[in-house]
């Protein structure tokens, strides 16, 4: 069994799905109630990671955070080293991959959010950024939560972006995806299954225990 | 009226276009007689095409190929992937398929021997290849980009003549794992790895051959890197597989071979 590969999916997935909270609220906020004609250009983009195959996209990232693209030497110029091949490398990976998991269900639950509120709120005089935080935030805990759990589960069972900028190193990228991989090229399936049926069990209680958790929100919420 | 005659017109286009309005030669031979399905190594990408196209030139054959990786094409043929030829990047996925008898007895055959170089981009510093696998311990190389060992035969070859160079403890903290040899050396040609330790084949490939500089690494340093391959038992015209098998021992082929970076069995 592969500990280290599943502790280090663990945190790769927690990490990204932190960064994607902080970065996918304001997007999908924009991108909700944002008047501009262009915004679909935005949204397409950020859809982008659906459509495009895993394997070209972490090829188009390793070109992208490598020495030979300006992004990847002013990195490397401040840090001290490359970002190919390391878990920071991976994170921005992990963070585009999985970015339209965060922000299609934070953007359809802020959408879903009654106008009339906000404009009641507006016409009381209070601020966008207040209203937000106490009306549209409190009314889309379910896309969030939902959000969340889908940008985490996607992370953690995340192969093809990581097969191409991670470099398969023990405990810095080689993510339990990755092991598993290895262990059916190595014709060890056994230990590919036990992995395996760790990573399915996991998932499967993250998954139902959301689902358990947002049934009893709803449920609140209505009563 | 326009739309009906418009709907119609295009209905018959997506439905009998393939045979109505076919005209020339059927473009598939039936399926089963003269054709051959193959299963082959990565590293044969770039010779296997020019070697198809010579065989399908002289003998009528249709060659369709698949690359992967060997252990992957193992995993399939285990459960009876639809292939009449395995051409695999070592032999022994060939004799443990024939093992389980799986494979037409008798017909494993050495086609192909891999050869390993140290690889580097145009632009690096000159004396990565003029050092060798030394290089590969210079201050200067963050990061040195090999196939992975657990599975890969390029991989194991590598470790072994970082080994036998006496560099190995000291290249070990800098190795970065490819799934394949073919992606060991994209993480060269992408630049994330200074250096990498991957096939002849490889670098002297057609779009590769000018975008970096190379030196072979001795083969007394690495194990010898023969490649088997094998007919499968459900082969659909066996005669064909056959041919196909005849020709790649030939001398045509391993002329060809050798051009693609291989060395040839008995050399």
């Amino acid at each position: 069994m592969d500990w280290a590969a599943l502790w280090l999916s663990v945190r790769l997935a927690t990490t990204t799905t932190l960064v994607l909270l902080a970065i996918g609220i304001p997007i999908a906020y924009w991108i909700v109630f944002s008047t501009r004609r262009w915004k679909f250009l935005v949204e397409a983009v950020v859809a982008l990671p659906l459509v495009l195959p895993p394997t070209v996209l972490g090829f188009y990232v390793l070109m992208a955070i490598g020495p030979l693209s300006p992004l990847g030497r002013a990195y490397s110029s401040l840090v001290g080293h490359g970002l190919p091949f390391t878990f920071e490398g991976l994170l921005i990976a992990s963070v585009l991959y999985s970015l339209p998991f965060a922000v299609q269900p934070f953007s359809a639950e802020f959408a879903s959010v009654d106008r009339r509120l906000l404009e009641a709120s507006f016409s009381l005089g209070v601020s966008r950024l207040t209203t937000f935080r106490r009306v549209v935030l409190p009314l889309s805990v379910r896309g969030l939560v939902t959000g969340v759990v889908l940008s985490f589960a996607h992370t953690l069972g995340e192969f093809g972006v990581v097969l191409m900028v991670g470099g398969n190193l023990p405990g810095v990228t080689r993510t339990v995806s990755i092991s598993i991989y290895d262990s059916v090229q190595s014709l060890d399936y056994a230990a590919a299954s036990r992995t395996s049926l760790l990573l399915l069990m996991l998932s499967f209680i993250i998954l139902a225990s959301t689902y358990a958790l947002q049934r009893s929100v709803w449920i609140r919420a209505r009563r | 009226m326009n739309h009906i005659k418009l709907f119609t017109l295009l209905v018959c286009v997506a439905v009998f276009a393939p045979t109505a309005c076919g005209g020339g030669p059927t473009p598939n031979p039936p399926p089963g007689k003269g054709r051959v399905r193959v299963a082959a190594a990565a590293d044969l990408n770039a010779a296997l095409g020019a070697l198809v196209a010579q065989f399908r030139a002289s003998h009528q054959v249709d060659v369709s190929v698949s690359y992967g990786s060997s252990g992957m094409f193992y995993t399939q043929l285990l459960n009876g992937a639809p292939f009449d030829v395995f051409l695999s990047a070592d032999v022994e996925y060939p004799r443990q398929l024939a093992a389980r008898g799986l494979t037409i007895p008798d017909q494993e055959f050495t086609y192909a021997v891999g050869r390993l170089v140290l690889w580097t981009r145009a632009s690096s510093p000159a004396n990565f290849v003029r050092d060798g696998l030394r290089s590969a311990a210079d201050s200067a190389v963050t990061h040195v980009a090999v196939a992975n060992p657990e599975h890969a035969p390029y991989g194991r070859a590598a470790m072994a003549a970082l080994q036998a160079a006496g560099v190995a403890d000291r290249v070990r903290p800098k190795l970065v794992y490819g799934e394949s040899v073919a992606q060991a050396m994209q993480f060269v040609q992408s630049g994330a790895a200074e250096v990498g330790i991957v096939a002849l084949s490889l670098a002297v490939a057609p779009g590769l051959e000018n975008q970096g500089r190379w030196t072979e690494i001795p083969p007394t340093l690495y194990p010898r890197m023969e490649q088997g391959g094998t007919i499968l038992r459900w082969a659909v015209d066996v005669e064909s597989a056959k041919g196909f098998r005849a020709y790649l021992l030939g001398t045509e082929a391993r002329a060809l071979l050798k051009q693609y970076g291989f060395s040839t069995p008995g050399t």
